[in-house]
């Protein structure tokens, strides 16, 4: 175990070695004997046997690696000796059966050799492969002690070793001499071989890196521009030359890399097709302190001239790259003051930046901040914990004057159907003119912040009290909007989108007595590696951030005067360095407030060296395929195969990028896919028990140097095991050897599984009982039956490695325990049940669709995500998949744009004199392009003292996603029928609380605020889902898994998955469409989700977020049927429909545009699927009637009624 | 123990580190109650042996209702970050040492009785 404490080791370093956040710094890494693979050597197999067999081969014979009738014993093969030179390669245990054996060079058969499946003969005898079949010498066997300095050595698991360094410098190659070391052949014991080569190994790749890549120690002071320092400094991790010499070697290149600026400040104002924004060429060459902002998609390279950001992996390839340029006035939170349209002649700009160098220079840098800096992840990402230090003056400084400004919502009687809850329109022209009049200091801020005092002179729309029983149609026509916090005009612009961070209130109660009497949930919402459009990236060698509590500067923040701000979390006073004085987006000195950093809520930063531990990992990808026969029958290889052979280009990655492929079915197939081999060789470990990782450094190969063998892979492999007859599943060692595989680098692991696990470690057996599946009060299972996978998956996640799991199956898995191995690495989990390639073609559709999106979807390795917030706050629990390394930091081996993150927070301390309070989620990445970047998000909202204040701003969404997964806690920690009780009492306690504390008439009925009068429709919602459904009868798997996506779905996805909505399409018009890109897209209302809306004559369409019905009416008009389905009535409708044709009519057009245009709208595509009346996926289209009653479950109607019983007790 | 709990809260230690330092110690704290109360039953001192049960039949308990886990041991560290949990270990671990300081004056006020009388 000691070696991934070693690899999570505390956070803050003092005193502790600095390998805290992920990625580990030191090149070797304190691996633990008997994990370590001696992988120093460059080439394994120095001359490669011409490929044995081909690929394809008659079934029955596998003509892999050659069948050698060797006896399972050991022979030992001394170097001198020359007779044949047959190596046997030894498995683990001495006397145990499985044992694999190399096939060593100079085999005078026929290149043609038979693989055996070890099921056939009685020991399980793997054969494989050796190297160079025509040079004798060059399999060298080495007992046990002897060393051979200069070669390559391969050892078995149990011998400690130092792990294999990624970085290895290119000179390294060792003399074409592979020394396999076994484990004592002669004396048959496992002898700690701890002499010379891992010794000698390891100090070579100490040495690599050391030479090529890593930043010398004094690259802190990067930190401070225009300090004297190497130049390398700036591209501290040299190590990939691929990804730094397009920089240097770029003429235009004077931001980052080029060795005579230190700090050069470049701006890339356009999008990729753009030109070339006149500024970048206005920074000279020279220039002491420069800027890089990338302010486009950065689908590609963005400009010649700006290379000082690297083609950002920012937009996903779905996302169209927007043509919107950096104009603050016309992006919604952008800065106001527009840069200056031509670029100032390079002198003012000399002139303005000149002063730079030697003042900062003369900055010195305190010890104490430098160790700081030092501190690795903790200084990177950390919170200090010196925050108390400084007492909070915000609310002296703020809380000076309150003028009386117009109450807060006076003029919000907005219709009662309106779709916001709140109009958009600010009601603060007065605190807004004052704000802008003088952006800065304290007075004017409290002045502004006094329009948030909330007078109730007159109940705001979202507090209009609804009588829940007589108000039928609550649904809005269009989608939900979140309410818009009460702040300043000026401030809520610069907040962020509520479709990246979102609070369930966006008023915060100003006690914990106050929130516990309002008796609704406090948390937020987080969807932090959103696609975005539009992202401001900043290249700058000093990223500005609290010395205390380590915040990033924000819009939010305070500034006293030119050189001071004020955290806006702990109220510290900070210095403003001097390089934080330029603007580079208006090109003038002295205006620190108008910088990018503070005029944005969201924004990502180009970290320097002081935020990495380790060079940037590579993007290395590992897919493990379940091979057994169950997997075969399903075909589901085709289907992955073929569509990672599509999309193999767009993995995200660089010239680093690796791939590995792992097959198991009763043992674990691994493939040699090392350069300079004509085809893919299979080397088979049947030893499951101790599994091992046969040729450690050709298993992994470079993407680009090998696609050609990857390609001739992925195209045999379905046909390799068409006729397998091994049905056991041995998926523990499969993700054994996939972490040893990939833990010197970390990445990601697909795994692909189609059954329950039966053999090895991880095992797993049947715990479901079909029958008691609807009559069961209470369900079990639902927590792991082992605590394998857990605990595997936080050694992953110790060495930065992800596992997203697919399961393909028709029966019991045991979800519950698999998904453990997601959950707590930072994976995702995706589910087909009764996926097959004949009986379900639409599955096969959506496993195409999602591994496309999958495959190319952007990426982010070794993050950590830090949430904080104001003094007085505090996280309460996180809610996703991760693995929780501290109060407030999420440890995330991978992250991807499609997960989502809640976070329950509580009051610890009374917010008594504070007008607003910020969060901030700050995540630290290494995007697939191996550059570290840091993304930040701020949120600001305002602090209230009143009841009635608190009910307003209730986002109701948020609410039921955080409800949501708080239950799916309670499911599992307590009981199903817990959870269910703990849902509804949520929607009585917050209305009884409305009832008792914001209503100020009392009303006869169910009364609920305006804002909160979907929460017990989105509760029946919740409780009729599969996740927490009684008395219908449930696949614990498919339970199972609804609770995963409850979990870890972003809210917008999530709430679509809760309430579908309902569109009724056959009469589609173009009232009140919108228009995007030349396409008319129409927007029928929002139905709600009851039979009684459904009519025979008619034909609805129902979006549940990852799958579309469209159900057609008997009695729908024809003209719908033949002009959109183009059958020619309603009895042709075939069974399974999943395309709806493309014709050439206005209302085919329409219906199109419009599924085009919710399909846009979500990552994963949703199949189609045309149902009739009798069709029998009609039940589960009706399952999404929520407001029906079902056999076991409450109609919406008889829910309000019980709710109402119980608030008026 | 509580130290332990005090660290992962405020020093921010790794829950992981944390976890496995002190899953090992919980097994023979129960065990060396368990003596102890035999022990209290060997010598028939029934006042003691009264005082200790509750305590004894909460560690049976606490152990049953152990989350799902290979070695031994109470504390998961995948859950163990959550508050409520964090703070109940803490809370939890307090009142032991509360009960076991007074048990252990009481003891030696026992023995100095038993020696002083005798």
């Amino acid at each position: 175990m000691s070696n991934t404490a070693a690899g999570y080791n505390s956070q803050n370093g003092e005193g502790k070695p600095p390998c805290s956040n992920g990625p580990i710094q030191n090149p070797v890494m304190t691996q633990a004997p008997g994990q370590g693979y001696n992988t120093a050597a460059v080439t394994m197999h120095p001359q490669h046997m011409p490929a044995k067999a081909p690929l394809e081969q008659p079934a029955g014979q596998y003509h892999y690696g050659c069948y050698q009738s060797a006896p399972p014993a050991s022979m030992y093969q001394g170097p001198g000796q020359s007779a044949p030179p047959v190596s046997v390669y030894q498995g683990p245990g001495q006397s145990a059966p499985p044992v694999s054996v190399y096939q060593g060079p100079g085999q005078s058969t026929p290149p043609v050799s038979m693989y055996q499946r070890p099921g056939q003969s009685a020991p399980p005898v793997s054969v494989y492969q050796g190297p160079g079949q025509s040079a004798p010498p060059a399999s060298v066997y080495q007992g046990p002690g002897q060393s051979v300095p200069p070669a390559s050595v391969y050892q078995r698991p149990g011998q400690s070793a130092p792990p294999v360094s990624m970085y290895q410098g290119p000179g390294q190659s060792a003399p074409p001499v592979s020394v396999y070391q076994g484990p004592g052949q002669t004396n048959m014991t496992r002898p700690p071989s701890r002499p010379l080569q891992p010794h000698q190994g390891g100090s070579a790749r100490i040495a690599a890196p050391a030479q090529s890549s890593t930043p010398p120690p004094v690259s802190s002071n990067s930190f401070y521009p225009g300090s004297q320092i190497p130049p390398h400094s700036h591209w501290p991790y040299g190590t990939s030359p691929p990804m730094s010499q397009p920089s240097v070697g770029s003429p235009a290149n004077h931001v980052t890399s080029a060795p005579s600026q230190p700090s050069g400040y470049g701006i890339q104002n356009s999008p990729p097709q753009g030109p070339p924004a006149p500024l970048n060429s206005s920074v000279q060459p020279g220039q002491p302190s420069g800027y890089g902002i990338q302010n486009s998609p950065s689908q590609g390279p963005p400009a010649p001239l700006n290379s000082s950001v690297q083609p950002g992996p920012a937009p996903p390839p779905f996302n169209p790259p927007s043509s919107q340029t950096y104009q603050p006035g016309r992006q919604p939170f952008g800065p106001p003051p527009p840069l200056r349209p031509a670029a100032p002649p390079t002198g003012q700009l000399n002139n303005a930046a000149t002063p730079l160098p030697p003042a900062a220079a003369k900055q010195e840098v305190p010890g104490a901040e430098r160790a700081h800096i030092h501190n690795s992840f903790d200084a990177l990402e950390s919170g200090g914990r010196n925050a108390a230090q400084h007492p909070p003056q915000m609310g002296r400084a703020v809380g000076l004057s309150y003028p009386s400004l117009p109450p807060g919502y006076q003029n919000m009687a907005a219709p009662p159907s309106a779709p916001g809850m709140q109009p958009r329109s600010q009601p603060y022209p007065a605190g807004a003119q004052s704000f802008q009049q003088a952006p800065l200091g304290p007075a004017q801020l409290g002045s502004a912040l006094g329009g948030m005092s909330l007078h109730q002179s007159q109940p705001p729309e979202a507090l209009r009290a609804i009588n829940l029983l007589q108000e039928r149609n609550l649904l809005p026509q269009g989608p939900v909007t979140p309410p818009v916090p009460c702040l300043p005009q000026d401030l809520q612009r610069l907040n962020c989108s509520p479709e990246v961070f979102r609070c369930t209130l966006t008023n915060i109660p100003q006690t914990q007595s106050l929130l516990n009497k309002a008796k609704l949930p406090l948390g937020l919402l987080l969807h932090p590696f959103r696609d975005m459009s539009q992202l401001p990236v900043v290249t700058s060698s000093t990223i500005v951030r609290c010395r205390s509590c380590r915040t990033y500067i924000n819009p939010f923040v305070t500034f006293l005067d030119q050189r001071r701000w004020k955290c806006n979390l702990c109220y510290r006073v900070n210095e403003v360095p001097e390089e934080f004085m330029y603007n580079p987006v208006s090109r003038s000195y002295g205006e620190p407030h108008k910088r990018p950093e503070v005029q944005n809520p969201t924004i990502e930063f180009i970290a320097p060296s002081e935020y990495m531990l380790r060079p940037p990992q590579p993007a290395v990808y590992l897919f493990v395929l379940d091979v057994s026969h169950n997997a075969v029958e399903t075909g589901y290889l085709d289907t992955v195969c073929q569509s990672l052979l599509d999309s193999l280009s767009l993995l995200p990655g660089d010239t680093r990028t690796k791939i590995g492929f792992i097959t198991f079915d009763s043992t674990v197939h691994f493939y040699n896919l090392q350069e300079g081999l004509s085809q893919p060789q299979m080397l088979v470990v049947s030893d499951i028990e101790d599994i091992f990782i046969p040729t450690p450094d050709s298993l992994l190969v470079n993407l680009s140097e090998c696609k050609e063998l990857v390609q001739d892979l992925l195209k045999g492999l379905p046909q390799m095991f068409t006729r397998t007859l091994e049905t056991q599943c041995a998926l523990g060692p499969a993700l054994q050897a996939a972490f040893k595989l990939l833990s010197p680098t970390g990445g990601r692991v697909s795994v692909f599984q189609t059954q329950l696990p039966s053999v090895g470690v991880g095992a797993l057996k049947s715990r479901e009982d079909p029958n008691q599946r609807a009559s069961a009060k209470d369900i079990p299972h639902l927590t792991p039956a082992t605590d394998f996978y857990k605990k595997l998956a936080l050694d992953c996640s110790g060495q930065q490695i992800a596992v997203d799991l697919f399961l393909l199956s028709g029966q019991y898995c045991d979800l519950a325990s698999l998904a453990c191995i997601s959950k707590y690495s930072a994976g995702g989990v995706h589910y087909y049940p009764s996926y097959h390639h004949l009986h379900n073609p639409a599955q096969v559709e959506q496993l195409q669709r999602d591994l496309k999106r999958y495959i190319s979807r952007k990426i982010g390795f070794e993050s950590v995500m830090r949430v904080r917030c104001t003094k007085g706050l505090s996280i309460h629990t996180f809610h996703g998949n991760f693995f929780v390394r501290s109060t407030d930091l999420l440890s995330l081996p991978n992250i991807n744009p499609d997960s989502g993150f809640a976070v329950q927070m509580s009051i610890e301390e009374n917010l008594v004199d504070m007008q607003v309070v910020s969060f901030q989620a700050a995540l630290l990445y290494t995007s697939s392009k191996g550059e570290r970047r840091i993304r930040v998000h701020t949120l600001c909202l305002p602090v209230v003292n009143s009841m009635a204040d608190i009910f307003a701003g209730a986002d109701v969404q948020a609410i039921t996603g955080l409800l949501a997964s708080m239950a799916v806690d309670r499911s599992v920690t307590a009981s199903l029928s817990d959870a269910r009780d703990a849902l509804v009492n949520a929607a009585i306690d917050s209305l009884r609380a409305y009832r008792s504390g914001g209503l100020s008439v009392q009303q006869p009925g169910l009364v609920a605020p305006a804002c909160l009068r979907l929460l017990p429709l989105y509760v029946v919602a919740l409780l009729k889902q599969k996740a927490f459904r009684t008395g219908t009868s449930t696949r614990l798997d498919e339970r199972v898994f609804a609770m995963c996506q409850l979990k870890y779905q972003p809210l917008a996805y999530l709430m679509l998955m809760i309430h579908p909505a309902l569109y009724r399409v056959d009469n589609l018009t173009d009232e009140g469409a919108i228009s995007i890109a030349d396409r008319t897209i129409p927007q029928p209302a929002i139905l709600q989700l009851s039979v009684e809306k459904l009519s025979r004559d008619g034909s609805f369409l129902m979006d549940s977020g990852s799958v579309l019905y469209l159900w057609v009416g008997r009695n729908c008009a024809p003209n719908f049927i033949t002009q959109v389905l183009g059958v020619p009535n309603y009895t042709a409708i075939p069974q399974t429909m999943t395309q709806l044709p493309e014709l050439d009519t206005a209302e085919s057009t329409r219906t199109r545009a419009f599924i085009s245009w919710l399909r846009e709208q979500r990552p994963f595509y949703p199949i189609l699927h045309v149902i009739r009346e009798e069709s029998p996926l009609k039940a589960s289209f009706m399952q999404h009637m929520v407001e029906d009653r079902t056999e076991s479950a409450l109609s919406y109607y008889e829910f309000l009624l019980h709710l109402q019983q119980q608030v008026n007790k | 123990m509580i130290i332990a709990f005090d660290e992962l809260k405020t020093d921010y230690k790794n829950p992981i580190d944390q976890c496995n330092t002190l899953n090992p110690l919980v097994l023979p704290e129960y065990l060396i109650h368990v003596f102890f109360c035999i022990m209290f039953l060997c010598a028939t001192e029934w006042l003691s042996l009264g005082l200790n049960m509750p305590l004894l039949a909460y560690h049976v308990w606490r152990y049953m209702s152990r989350p799902v886990m290979s070695g031994p041991g109470l504390y998961d560290p995948t859950t163990i970050m959550n508050a409520d949990i964090l703070a109940f270990c803490q809370k939890e671990g307090w009142c032991k040492l509360a009960f076991y300081l007074l048990s252990f004056f009481y003891y030696l006020y026992g023995m100095i009785y038993v020696l002083v009388s005798s």
